[in-house]
């Protein structure tokens, strides 16, 4: 124990170490190597002083190059070429893989489960952030609600799925229920269920985890743009003789309208990417199956690359429509400022 | 000996000309003041002569050397910016020294020269403060005397008294003045927009609009002498008042220019006539507004308390001397 | 959530109490609405909370909102053969406990049957079916005589209800910290989470204020491709980069999957989002400052070193904050970059595990669950307020 303690700190202190040695010495470096003194000429000092503008960026930008060059593009490359190649990475079967996917039963089942991912987290996520960014910002008790609310963003996704098992956890009917769903279902007057193993039932309960954590994201989100809404608008409004509701409606929704978009593109993100609930609730079984688990499993489970290539594909072509949406929010963002 | 020479200067942003042909001599000692409306490309040629702006075109020298691809640091300028530009997390002291530290002067050096600046500027009780618990006329000379430690042999001022209340902009007025008088042998360049700033400061006013330099001049050859319509239209407070067509045909000119102060009430006969549309009083003396029938009132100066209201029927007396006549082109027609 | 209190009669308002604010019905509404959202908000969070600190029996049989009652449970207790007897004064004797020997339990009440289990008081006596009576005291001592010999050669049964009183202890996490590994894979959390938040927000500051003030060909390009890659699932990276770990581990004869690689892989996945957040905030310094600096002569380094990186300490910290979340809170990088050995399985993994060995075992799950998410909560509680800076500057912009 000790020893790993040791060994973690002497890590941080060699990471540490190694970006001063490089940023600080390789920046050393160059003011060394054209280092200019008022003995040389003017035209001398000019160049060397150009020289050295040129070349510094690239000292700046040259790790996170690397990473990105690394950890990014050429898997993207990579996963494309390995989704051509069957189970090994052997042989080119054009789009074999692809037209496995497209016939596969369960691969259907992941896709349709994520399209229903896709609409009810995001959906209930803003839904009850604004909800509660509403509400909250009118009570003086409403600091602490957002706290609490926003509580769970803090924590993983494998915490979650433990939490919530309890929540869902069965005993038979004879027993005292011990998870807070089946002793409320029991107190109506109900059978105790095996809610994971329920079809369609236990997805949606997985995807209430992911809302459970989203919300509190939502929330900040919103909270902060309501109160970006200059009052004036709505003192206007209220002179003009609108109700509270058609005001929240017709003047407070439309101004924080792109915050809602992107709040709920974001939320889409980590959906499409869901992996950790599932795995940790279901890993899949009874019909919950999700991309993100079901290319984890071809992977590394099966140790077929080329099917498991072709799930991370699929994924990657779902974002797409976002990263390009990102992309032009971002230059239209750099034009003006 | 010239200080800044600038000769056939350009600069474009893609297809746009921010500034075109500019050539100026700069003397040594000199305080030489760009003024212009905003746009017009007074602050982009500062910019261009510290070197945080490259010239398209053209050649920049400062001191007898080119300095077109030389870093600012290397230049021999200091500048004060309008926001003050103060770093936030230095002190007084730490804000004077960062740049002499950059040198790599010794450390006694360092004080002694921040210490001497300050007491110039009335800073030694500010030193280990920062920036944010200075007032808006300390944190000026803060900036300021951050640019003297600097030894430049160009002081450049953009627009360094925009952000302050009226009242300071004068008292600050005057303490850079009285810098100037001090720091004899350093050139100093400042830009405005404000033409009061520039008539009051300057040794010569240079007057740019669109990035062409319309104009360059004492205030008073300014003043007197205006060499285009905008030079005579923007140079002097209140506007010089502009006449064309019947009004100007009687002194054989396009248009005819005539300032507030240089126009008499006459009860009955007088160049022009017209009604009293408004009147204002300054104390001091008062502006009187008369509607000729051209697009624009004419407004004259009168001293002390206006005599004339809404409504009178008066004629105007131009003092001829006074009156500036110009060409179709804007050009002036000599007298 | 529209106060109808102003609508209302002065008279009838004048009539409620003084210390009652004035509350209107859709004031009251919104008041019990957000509670109920909070509740259902925190109730899961709560259930781990108290569970992980009971003991393990009262767990496995109420719930734990019932945790502060004293619980009971129906059980049954098989009593000794005869060849335990004991002949003390002309009787023979059996003696025990039936709630063995150190326990807070108390029997509530008993019977020698199923239906009985509930007839008798503790001190009563009762005829056994197999000879001879019983009796069984409140802490579960039980006295069961006959005037002649025992015979059985099985042991009858006692039914029961005994009562348990609310228990609190620690020693849940003393198991899952020592023998569960909980502890051990604390350090490792610590050791993948710290190095990689390090590196990355280092060597994206670096980059992030290259991207806003220097000026180099290129540069509104990279600032589009950081953009992008920002959403970039990180499935797509496991199998390239998994194999390009074991050829060049490979190389040099070690094992592809340990620490350093798994730093790098998380640098490597949150770079996108770190430059650009740092570039936004950086980007946003004021332009004369900088420029003032170049004058006095400061380098881009100087200037990033002096200036840059003490004006961006909010920026810088929050991110950090989430970087570290992210890294702590990561399983699927974890699980496919580090080895399964002691030494280098993290809490997400850890925790896993447990699930899938003892996913009965609550009070070793939500003591497990509860030592993860300790370092997220105190994280999140003691810097809040930098932690939705973050956020904001995320998603705002």
């Amino acid at each position: 124990m000790i020893g790993q303690v040791l060994y973690a700190a002497s890590m941080v202190a060699f990471a540490v170490a190694l970006l001063f040695g490089y940023f600080w010495g390789a920046n050393w470096l160059l003011d060394r190597m054209l280092a200019t003194t008022p003995a040389m000429a003017g035209e001398a000092i000019t160049r060397r002083d150009s020289l050295r503008t040129r070349i510094r960026p690239w000292i700046f930008l040259a790790p996170t190059l690397f990473f990105l060059a690394v950890f990014l593009i050429y898997p993207i490359i990579e996963t494309f070429r390995l989704s051509l190649f069957d189970r090994l990475g052997q042989n080119f079967i054009w789009f074999a893989n692809y037209s496995w996917a497209w016939n596969d039963a369960t691969f259907r089942q992941s896709a349709f489960n994520n399209l229903a991912w896709l609409i009810v987290v995001p959906a209930l996520s803003t839904g009850f952030g604004l909800l509660i960014a509403v509400l909250a910002d009118r009570l003086w008790w409403g600091g602490l609600a957002k706290t609490l609310v926003f509580m769970p963003m803090a924590i993983s996704f494998v915490g979650a799925a433990v939490i919530w098992r309890f929540v869902y956890a069965y005993r038979g009917p004879d027993m005292a229920q011990i998870g807070i769903l089946n002793a409320f279902v029991t107190w109506l007057g109900y059978p105790p269920q095996v809610w994971l193993q329920i079809p369609l039932v236990n997805s949606f309960l997985l995807m209430v985890i992911l809302v459970w954590i989203q919300t509190g994201f939502a929330m900040v989100i919103l909270s902060a743009a309501l109160r970006g809404i200059p009052q004036e608008t709505i003192e206007a409004a209220r002179i003009d003789g609108a109700g509270e509701v058609r005001i929240f409606f017709t003047i407070m929704i439309p101004q924080i309208a792109t915050t809602i978009l992107v709040v709920w593109t974001t939320i889409t993100i980590h959906v499409l990417k869901v992996f950790d609930i599932v795995y940790a609730m279901t890993n899949g079984e009874n019909q919950t199956q999700v991309l993100g688990n079901l290319m984890y499993r071809w992977t590394f489970i099966a140790g077929d690359s080329g099917r498991g290539a072709t799930i991370a594909i699929v994924i990657l072509l779902a974002v797409t429509p976002i990263m390009i949406w990102n992309i032009r929010r971002a230059r239209a963002a750099e034009g003006t400022g | 000996m010239s200080s800044v020479k600038i000769r056939n200067l350009y600069k474009r942003y893609g297809k746009v000309e921010v500034l075109r042909d500019v050539n100026l001599d700069i003397h040594s000692g000199e305080f030489v003041v760009f003024v212009g409306p905003s746009g017009c490309g007074k602050s982009t040629l500062l910019r261009c002569i510290s070197g945080l702006e490259t010239v398209s075109e053209g050649t920049i020298e400062i001191d007898g050397r080119v300095v077109n691809d030389v870093a600012p640091s290397k230049r021999g300028i200091a500048m004060v910016f309008q926001s003050y530009a103060l770093y936030p997390h230095m002190t007084v002291f730490k804000n004077m020294a960062y740049g002499l530290k950059l040198m790599g002067l010794p450390k006694e050096t360092i004080a002694a020269k921040v210490r001497e600046a300050a007491e110039k500027l009335q800073l030694t009780a500010y030193l280990d403060r920062l920036p944010k618990a200075l007032s808006g006329g300390q944190r000026q000379r803060v900036a300021i005397g951050r640019a003297i430690v600097r030894d430049p042999k160009v002081f450049l001022f953009d627009e360094p008294l925009s952000n302050l209340d009226a009242a300071l902009r004068v008292q600050m007025r005057i303490e850079i003045s009285q810098l100037k008088e001090q720091l004899t042998s350093t050139t100093m360049i400042y830009v405005t927009h404000d033409q009061v700033e520039a008539m009051t400061m300057a040794d010569r006013i240079v007057v740019l609009k669109d990035g062409v330099v319309q104009q360059v001049g004492s205030p008073m050859e300014l003043y007197d002498h205006p060499q285009s319509l905008f030079v005579a239209g923007f140079i002097g407070s209140p506007k010089m008042n502009f006449l064309s067509g019947q009004f100007a045909d009687p002194f054989k000119a396009h248009t005819v220019g005539i300032r507030a102060e240089h126009l008499d009430i006459a009860p009955a006969d007088g160049a022009w006539s017209g009604r009293v549309i408004y009147s204002e009083n300054l104390g001091s003396d008062s502006f009187v507004y008369v509607d000729v029938g051209a697009p624009e009132p004419i407004i004259v100066r009168q001293p002390g308390k206006a005599a004339h209201h809404a409504g009178d029927v008066v004629g105007l007396a131009p003092k001829v001397h006074e009156l500036h006549r110009f060409d179709a082109d804007g050009r002036p027609m000599m007298h | 959530m529209t106060s109808i209190a102003t609508d209302l009669p002065v008279a009838r308002e004048s009539r409620l109490p003084n210390w009652l604010p004035r509350v209107g019905v859709g004031r009251l509404l919104a008041h019990l609405a957000l509670l109920f959202l909070v509740v259902v908000w925190t109730l899961p969070i709560a259930g781990l909370l108290v569970s992980s600190f009971r003991d393990p029996d009262q767990l496995a049989v109420s719930g734990w909102w019932t945790a502060l009652t004293a619980g009971r449970v129906q059980e049954a207790a098989r009593l000794p053969r005869a060849t335990e007897q004991a002949e003390e004064a002309g009787r023979f004797v059996i003696r025990g406990n039936l709630l063995g020997a150190n326990t807070d339990r108390q029997i509530a009440t008993f019977g020698p049957t199923n239906a009985t289990l509930r007839a008798n008081e503790p001190g009563a006596t009762v005829a056994m079916p197999a000879g001879g009576e019983i009796t069984v005291e409140a802490d579960g001592a039980y006295l069961w005589t006959s005037p002649t010999a025992f015979t059985h050669t099985t042991g009858p049964r006692i039914y029961y209800v005994a009562e348990i009183p609310p228990q609190f202890t620690l020693e849940n996490y003393f198991t899952v910290l020592t023998t569960n590994g909980i502890g051990r894979s604390f350090i490792n959390s610590l050791t993948v989470a710290l190095p990689a938040t390090i590196i990355s927000v280092v060597v994206a500051a670096f980059a992030a204020y290259a991207l806003a003030w220097m000026r180099f060909p290129g540069r509104t390009l990279l600032v589009v491709a950081v953009v992008g890659l920002i959403v970039v699932p990180l499935q797509l990276a496991l199998i390239p980069v998994l194999r390009l770990y074991n050829n060049v581990a490979g190389l040099f004869g070690v094992d592809g999957k340990g620490y350093f690689g798994v730093w790098l892989a998380h640098t490597g996945f949150g770079i996108p989002l770190t430059v650009y957040l740092l570039r936004n905030y950086m980007a946003g310094l004021p332009r004369e400052i900088m420029e003032s600096a170049r004058i006095d002569g400061a380098s881009h380094f100087q200037i990033f070193v002096t200036l840059v990186l003490p004006l961006s300490i909010p920026a810088v910290a929050s991110i950090s904050i989430f970087q570290f979340l992210w890294i702590w809170n990561d399983l699927l990088v974890a699980l496919v970059f580090l080895g399964a050995q002691d030494d280098q399985v993290v809490l997400t993994g850890r925790l896993i595990n447990l699930l899938g060995a003892y996913g009965d075992r609550w009070e070793l799950l939500t003591a497990g669950a509860f030592v993860s998410i300790t370092v997220p909560l105190i994280v999140f509680f003691s810097l809040q307020r930098y932690f939705v800076r973050g956020l904001l500057a995320g998603s705002v912009k």
